[in-house]
């Protein structure tokens, strides 16, 4: 096999979304201490959502809200106890197996030293992948020694380097390199960014920016840093308690969040002005614990919109504008919620 | 007026196993009564450490100390046995970024609020137990009565952050430092602990140094803020100074790697390169290789440090000689 065979063809045209996920839930089972009852966390509970050819989805909610678990099932890292994932017209488990899937999809995580083997060079490492996948050695060489020039690390003087002699931007800009050796065609990052240095952070988003442009890249970019969010994304999808509450263009939502959920995780953004100091919290208490999660709309415990309502049934997707849906009753005239707009 | 706390020209080395890092290079600044400066920096910038000499917190084995730290007139260097005992969570206390960590996970929250204050006042148990108490209403606590009795494992990350607090302020000190506390909580809890802390700083009057990576942060709970870079100190000034109108080069790199306000799609203006090592003591100005402006005389001395204000120091040859 050659290079250019690695990656998976397109099949289904420009307009097929590269990514569709169908109502993915992903329970895992725990017990409360040894002899305690068994229990469920709801990681992921009915998430749906897609991801068009070349946009950049960006993922945002607290810890707990099931985002890199959402992640993790794309890549099958995880199984999922239920749902469909479609890749570009293909269904996962049916016409295409787990292997030729991680041909098309790549991931790269927060932790740059624990993500790359300590034994191994810099240049092994990124060849590695090509190899498994059957590309002569002296082609994954060549491939790596391409990908490191690509990633700003000259391989003259990179290439026989191991992880521990280099410093975590170069070690992240090593796994995205990595990342790519495998010709993906959709590349997570969860968090890839969110360990670096401010300084070197710009640098790498500069990259990544560069990368997505060269490979025809599509990406999912999950980070709790809503302004690297925001300067990243086309879309932007909000979770919590493993479900999505809102999901829409990256600059409308910036503009006006539909969900209460949405608007207190941006008016907990630091102001940057010291003249307009924030002076109310956003929300009150911790996320809630996703082994027993509240009833009706997950968030209805710490909103302060909340009714009766709420509290008893699950709010519905709507649809407000151009690919803008949110999980509110309050958005659905029909839901009966006192300030729903009619 | 006199500073509560005055650092003069602090050196902080570890050695030990044939390598040495010179971690601070010759800090100094100070802090008045009920002010809250905010060292601002990345990781391996030295403001941490810096942090920690004050209590003597770093191993003083592979430690070498210089210059000289000054708490209310007193040389808290020379503290030893007792008095740095009785100066430790009682004069000064200190707020870590993991909660989790600072707590002992087999006492009760308020057996160990109630322990500190039993250490540093002579007052009976009860009374120490009523004052925990009193505390955890004083971090907002929901159902403070119940919680007293919980274990660190029982809470939140959030409620967690509070009850450290709690322990902190226990003995009203008249100063907190602050590593981080915010870093590892979600967005809408790093807020509610950030107003937290700047009401109760408030109401107690105390100075604060808070340890911060993120310059928001700052501007949230800051009245000043010294920018760290390779231990060193390179710049100064209120946080309304420093946002509106940052004076060295590696401020004005920091302001624009927040990607506040970045147009999206466009370049962002990136700092090249990564910080230095530290091995050595920096000879000339430790951010020359990174910086766009670096002139030949960059490289051959320490820079100047220029008042161009009040209060405002920046520690680079523009400020001397503009270009």
């Amino acid at each position: 096999m050659s290079a250019s065979e690695m990656g998976l063809p397109d099949k289904g045209g420009p307009r097929q979304p590269l990514v569709i996920a169908r109502d993915l839930t992903c329970h895992f089972p725990v017990r409360a201490g040894a002899f305690g009852p068994k229990k469920v966390v709801r990681a992921v509970d009915g998430v749906s959502f897609s991801i068009a050819k070349g946009e950049t989805l960006g993922v945002v909610g607290e810890s707990g809200c099931g985002k890199s678990t959402t992640a993790r099932l794309l890549i099958g890292l995880t199984p999922a106890t239920g749902g469909k994932i479609i890749y570009d017209a293909q269904e996962l488990g049916e016409e295409l197996s787990l292997r030729d899937l991680r041909r098309g999809v790549q991931m790269v995580f927060q932790d740059s030293f624990a993500s790359l083997n300590p034994r191994l060079t810099i240049e092994e490492s990124i060849a590695f992948g090509p190899k498994v996948n059957g590309v002569d050695a002296a082609e994954a060489r060549r491939i790596a020694r391409d990908l490191l020039e690509r990633i700003g690390l000259d391989p003259a003087r990179f290439a026989g380097r191991y992880p521990h002699e280099l410093s975590g931007g170069q070690r992240q800009r090593v796994n995205i390199g990595r990342a790519l050796a495998m010709r993906p065609r959709l590349v997570i990052l969860d968090e890839a960014v969110s360990a670096l240095d401010k300084s070197v952070e710009a640098q790498v988003l500069n990259l990544l920016t560069d990368l997505r442009r060269d490979f025809d890249l599509t990406y999912m970019f999950i980070s709790h840093d809503l302004n690297v969010v925001r300067y990243i994304s086309d879309r932007l999808m909000v979770m919590y308690l493993g479900e999505v509450v809102e999901v829409g263009p990256a600059e409308a939502l910036y503009e006006r969040q539909a969900h209460p959920y949405t608007a207190a995780l941006f008016s907990a953004m630091p102001s940057m002005d010291p003249y307009a100091r924030t002076q109310v919290p956003p929300l009150a208490g911790d996320p809630p614990n996703p082994i027993d999660p509240p009833s009706g709309c997950r968030f209805h415990t710490r909103c302060p919109f909340a009714e009766d309502l709420c509290a008893s049934k699950k709010p519905r997707a709507v649809t407000l504008g151009e690919g803008h849906q949110v999980a509110c009753h309050m958005r659905d005239p029909a839901s009966g919620h006192g300030k729903a707009a009619a | 007026m006199s500073a509560l706390v005055d650092i003069r020209d602090l050196t902080v080395r570890f050695g030990g196993g044939g390598r040495s890092v010179h971690a601070v290079n010759g800090v100094s600044l100070s802090v008045e009564k009920g002010e809250v400066l905010a060292l601002l920096g990345e990781s391996g910038s030295g403001k941490s450490v810096t942090l920690k000499s004050i209590l003597q917190l770093l191993p003083p084995k592979r430690t070498k100390i210089g210059g000289s730290i000054r708490f209310d007139g007193r040389d808290v260097l020379a503290l030893k046995g007792r008095a740095l005992s009785d100066f430790r969570g009682g004069e000064v206390s200190m707020i870590f970024q993991d909660p989790a960590l600072a707590l002992d996970p087999v006492y009760t929250v308020g057996a160990q609020i109630a322990e500190t204050v039993m250490r540093h006042e002579s007052i009976t148990r009860e009374a120490a137990m009523s004052r925990a108490l009193e505390m955890l209403q004083k971090v907002r606590i929901p159902s403070p009565e119940r919680r007293l009795k919980n274990y660190p494992h029982e809470m939140s990350g959030g409620m967690r952050q509070r009850a450290m607090i709690a322990l902190a302020l226990s003995c009203n000190p008249k100063l907190l430092l602050a590593d981080e506390p915010t870093t590892a909580l979600d967005a809408t809890v790093q807020m509610q602990v950030l107003l937290l802390l700047r009401n109760l700083q408030r109401e107690m009057g105390m100075s604060v140094i808070f340890v911060t990576h993120d310059i928001g942060v700052a501007v949230e709970i800051a009245d000043r803020v010294a920018v760290m870079y390779a231990g060193t100190i390179v710049e100064t000034g209120t946080i309304a100074e420093i946002m509106k109108d940052p004076r060295h080069p590696y401020t004005r790199g920091l302001l624009a790697a927040n990607l506040h306000g970045a147009v999206k799609g466009a370049r962002l203006d990136a700092i090249p390169g990564a910080p230095p090592t530290l091995e050595e003591p920096p000879s000339f100005c430790p951010f020359a290789p990174r910086c766009p402006q670096a002139r030949p005389e960059c490289r051959a001395a320490l820079p100047p440090v220029v008042e161009p204000g009040p209060g405002r120091r920046v520690a680079c040859v523009l400020e001397a000689a503009p270009a």
